[in-house]
């Protein structure tokens, strides 16, 4: 069982990082709307919810700074590790499974995996980290104090989920780009050695 | 921080809304910066040297690079400005949210296509 080390670093960046990213944003997106809701329903006399304990804030907020972390270094993986690798130019008569951009832009089957995937996913990705930098760094800052902010807490709401639509986008080009032309090369990690039959 | 076992009733906010406000404006600014200089990268050739930062990313180094300076920048004179005080929200957040959506909208291929 062997790998590429630039397989590794495409695996890396996108079950790493991107689709870990991915899982805590529908995770965050939960939890901040529970928490905002549950703050705001305890500055109401109904009580409809059990207010959110300071220990659960601590939780989402170190969350939400690990996603900050997560986000970041997928995008930055991703454009500069990855990315020089899938657009290296071709070489006259080279094999072109080694140059995935110029592979995929090869065959009208398969050109639009770059043309429109790719072009969408280098720069929507880039949106995710940005925005979710926005919402930790808001609720890092008002915390509860949100339940009084109702404006402010949907704005976060939609940036979270902003975050989660770029990161998708980007996630499911970016896999269907490597099934169709994966980054390929460099030395080879042996994982290990099966018997042999 | 705003204490955890305060009054449940307590609805008056400790703190103003401008610094959350501007942190919003500025990720909302930031993303369509990238959005922009990606199309101007794209349709002018000039452009595209100009962004050329780091040679194997090409263009989308300095589409990036100059977007998040612009985010950032942004987002620190908004502070400057808006940090303390409470700021009528809606408008700000009407226009951060038109501005994410352009964002979306703009990186979109086809769309960029009609440029």
């Amino acid at each position: 069982m062997e790998i590429t080390v630039r397989s590794f670093w495409t695996l890396l960046h996108g079950m790493g990082f991107g689709a870990l990213y991915l899982l805590a944003c529908s995770g965050a997106l939960v939890e901040l709307y529970r928490f905002t809701v549950s703050s705001a329903a305890a500055g109401t006399t109904s009580q409809a919810r059990p207010p959110a304990s300071s220990g659960e804030e601590r939780f989402l907020k170190f969350y939400l700074t690990l996603m900050v972390l997560l986000a970041w270094t997928a995008v930055l993986t991703g454009a500069y590790v990855i990315y020089p690798w899938y657009r290296a130019a071709a070489p006259p008569g080279a094999d072109l499974s080694l140059f995935p951009q110029r592979l995929l832009q090869s065959s009208p089957a398969t050109s639009e995996w770059h043309s429109l995937g790719m072009e969408w996913k280098e720069h929507v990705a880039w949106f995710a980290p940005i925005s979710v930098t926005m919402v930790a760094f808001v609720f890092i800052k008002y915390g509860r104090d949100l339940s009084n902010h109702r404006q402010l807490r949907a704005a976060v709401l939609s940036f979270a989920f902003a975050s989660f639509l770029a990161a998708g986008i980007a996630g499911f080009f970016g896999a269907m780009i490597d099934k169709y032309a994966p980054v390929q090369g460099g030395h080879t990690i042996q994982l290990s050695r099966g018997e042999q039959k | 921080m705003s204490s955890f076992n305060a009054d449940p009733r307590q609805s008056v906010s400790a703190l103003p809304n401008g610094s959350g406000a501007a942190a919003i404006l500025a990720a909302s600014l930031g993303c369509f910066a990238l959005s922009v200089l990606a199309i101007a990268g794209d349709k002018s050739i000039a452009i595209k040297n100009a962004l050329n930062f780091y040679k194997p990313t090409g263009p989308l180094s300095g589409v990036t690079t100059c977007a998040i300076v612009l985010w950032l920048v942004s987002w620190g004179m908004l502070e400057w400005r808006w940090g303390k005080s409470t700021i009528p929200i809606s408008r700000v957040i009407a226009v951060a949210l038109v501005l994410l959506g352009l964002s979306f909208l703009l990186t979109f291929p086809p769309v960029v296509d009609l440029f």
